[in-house]
């Protein structure tokens, strides 16, 4: 047997076309998802130079950016309307697969991958979109990319990559009752900052992580680019094999259970190095709120925003409490919001929307909140429709919507105004992300949910029937 | 893109850590699908206020900058969103130079594939001249060939650049045509 190899190494060598001392290697992509705001200067680099897609079939479209989460039939904004024509366009040109805004399968396109079996292990995934990361649960090596770089795949199904360091994240324990994923992967940015995994791929070991659903396994590797790494990723098990039977992409009988022992190999060897290896323990965290601008200024619910003498980067804490409207020392819970968004693509699937359902359930918002719902595909919209929790939410008084990304970055009409503050599940709190001069709290769905009721941040622990 | 071998120019400093591509960028302006025409939507909302009126304490806007060429950060530049826009702002206001003592990954390779040099020096280095060019107007002389920085005052400060990218922005390359001088070897792999 040869040395004992990571996951990220065995992928990565699958992968490599071509190798020189001193350059990076040149990888060969898998999967290739495109989006309507980051492709069309790609697509018309490939026509200036007479280039064509070279594996459409290896390359999948949708539209979710700017896509209205409401009536869709008339889409008052020329600009959008123009960019989301101008990619049906590319893809019927170039013969690629679009999950257009009436199609079944339309979604937020890392909410799709998984959901329809196109993200597998082992796979190389590239999107022109810094939260691929998202497909790293399933053990693929998935990374977002530029436009220039989008352009490169699409005509050469390759691309250039200096070989990743590897860290490896341990979280040892369990997580308590009441705390998520998306607590843990907030924890996880705020103890060692959002450029920790700058020029590494992250994988994410250890007790808490094999517990965790693939749902919050996405909602963890989601957010890696926040703590400034490329890709995180989590090895196969169970688990994922489990989740991927039956997939419309996902071959069946034989053919499957075949593969599923191959992804199964993929798995981090026992004795494996890391470049680096850091550790967090779970039963130590509790549920998080962000209080500032970026995702590392976050902080557990019993909490209080920062005391200004004690912090580095001073002028930045204090440019941060003055964008967000807050004192320094404030606790968490005194913080009252005006806006709630559950959705995006940390927290937009059917398991999310259960679990902040089930805290909603027979309780009303808040006077004065204005508080929607955002599933993350068309799919799993229909899904919790079956099981009844549009009711739930709407009987709350939450809007129900269309899937798309919405609210996470404002570029439909799901807009924060202005100085209004906002208890979001998305990943980014920077300013104005949901709206010029919006103030955005990154929290889970459960907290979510309960800030709604509440019209301020509580501790969603102390609600009967939490899931945990 | 254009290749770059020198650059000379004024410094624009900017005096803050972990500067997001939503600040370079905000999205009500990705919705274009052309690659020019973002400079004028660079830094949006730190540039002009509610009215798209110029915020006079922002310092871009102050004519003692008027032409630079040249940034200034600090740490995590370029970090959020994969989108190209930022690069494509910088460069169509007429950035050609980037300083910081980090970079995101992301950012860093959008800003090699449009003819922005990216430079990585330390901290203090970065702050002095920060501080210089708050308080008077001041130019950087790049050569990137040699890899070296001139001050106004002579030093020479060396900065540290990978050389495949050197060759790369030295040259000006097409990427995708060096890519597919390895056609064959992408057609093995295919068939593998
Ligand atoms: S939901 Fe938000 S973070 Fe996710 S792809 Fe859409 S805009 Fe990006």
């Amino acid at each position: 047997m040869g040395k004992p190899q990571t996951i990220i190494e065995k992928i990565w060598e699958k992968h490599v076309v071509h190798q020189e001392e001193g350059k990076p290697d040149l990888l060969y992509i898998d999967l290739h998802l495109v989006h309507e705001v980051t492709s069309p200067q790609a697509f018309e680099g490939l026509r200036l130079s007479n280039r064509k897609v070279r594996r459409p079939d290896l390359t999948y479209a949708t539209m979710d950016h700017n896509v209205p989460t409401q009536n869709r039939e008339v889409i008052k904004d020329k600009v959008s309307k123009k960019q989301m024509e101008t990619l049906q366009e590319n893809c019927k040109e170039h013969g690629i697969k679009l999950a257009d805004m009436f199609h079944p399968d339309q979604g937020i396109v890392h909410v799709i991958g998984p959901q329809l079996g196109l993200t597998q292990p082992g796979k190389t995934i590239v999107c022109g979109d810094s939260h691929t990361s998202t497909h790293g649960a399933f053990g693929a090596l998935a990374f977002g990319i530029g436009t220039s770089e989008v352009e490169h795949v699409l005509a050469t199904q390759t691309i250039w990559q200096e070989r990743p360091k590897t860290l490896n994240v341990k979280v040892e324990g369990e997580l308590g009752p009441g705390v998520t994923a998306k607590d843990l992967i907030l924890a996880i940015i705020a103890k060692f900052g959002v450029r920790f995994g700058t020029g590494y791929v992250i994988e994410y070991t250890g007790q808490a992580v094999r517990n965790l659903s693939m749902e919050g396994r996405m909602t963890v590797c989601n957010m890696s680019i926040e703590a400034g790494a490329r890709a995180g990723l989590i090895s196969p098990d169970e688990k994922t094999i489990e989740f991927l039977k039956g997939k419309e992409y996902v071959p069946d009988g034989d053919a499957y259970k075949q593969l599923a022992d191959s992804w199964l190999q993929l798995a981090t060897d026992e004795g494996a190095k890391y470049d680096k290896t850091v550790t967090i323990k779970a039963e130590d965290i509790e549920p998080q709120v962000s209080w500032g601008t970026n995702p590392g200024m976050c902080v557990p619910i019993s909490g209080k925003t920062p005391d200004l003498n004690e912090v580095d980067y001073r002028e930045d804490v204090e440019r941060a409490l003055e964008y967000m409207g807050l004192d320094e020392n404030q606790p968490i819970t005194s913080i009252e919001i005006d806006h709630v968004f559950i959705g995006s693509c940390t927290n937009s699937r059917l398991n999310d929307l259960q679990k902040a359902a089930s805290i909603v359930d027979g309780r009303k918002v808040k006077e004065n909140v204005r508080a929607i719902v955002v599933p993350g595909s068309f799919s799993i919209k229909m899904q919790a429709e079956k099981e009844g929790l549009d009711m739930i939410f709407k009987k709350a008084g939450f809007e129900w919507r269309e899937a798309g990304c919405s609210m996470c970055l404002a570029m439909n009409d799901d807009i924060v105004p202005p100085g209004g503050r906002c208890a979001s599940t998305s990943n980014r709190n920077f300013e104005g992300r949901q709206g010029n001069g919006s103030r955005t709290h990154l929290v889970s769905p459960e907290m979510a949910a309960a800030a709604a009721i509440e019209g301020h941040f509580v501790d969603v622990r102390k609600y009967a029937g939490v899931p945990s | 893109m254009e290749a770059i071998k020198k650059h000379k120019g004024l410094v624009y400093p900017l005096n803050r850590t972990n500067i997001d591509t939503d600040q370079i960028i905000p999205k009500q302006f990705l919705k274009r699908i052309e690659r020019t025409g973002f400079g004028q939507f660079l830094f949006y909302h730190w540039r002009f206020d509610d009215n798209g009126n110029k915020r006079q304490n922002f310092a871009l806007n102050k004519e003692a900058y008027e032409g630079v060429t040249i940034l200034l950060a600090g740490e995590n530049f370029g970090c959020g969103s994969s989108r190209e826009h930022a690069p494509w702002a910088l460069l169509d206001y007429g950035f050609r130079v980037i300083i910081a003592p980090s970079f995101a990954d992301i950012f860093y390779n959008n800003a090699l594939k449009n003819g922005i040099i990216p430079i990585q020096l330390d901290e203090e280095q970065i702050g002095e001249w920060m501080k210089q060019a708050e308080e008077t107007s001041m130019s950087l002389d790049i050569d990137l060939i040699n890899q070296q920085i001139t001050d106004s005052a002579g030093n020479n400060i060396s900065f540290h650049i990978p050389a495949y990218h050197k060759e790369k922005l030295i040259n000006g390359w097409d990427e995708i045509a060096l890519t597919l001088k390895h056609e064959d070897k992408i057609s093995a792999y295919e068939v593998r």
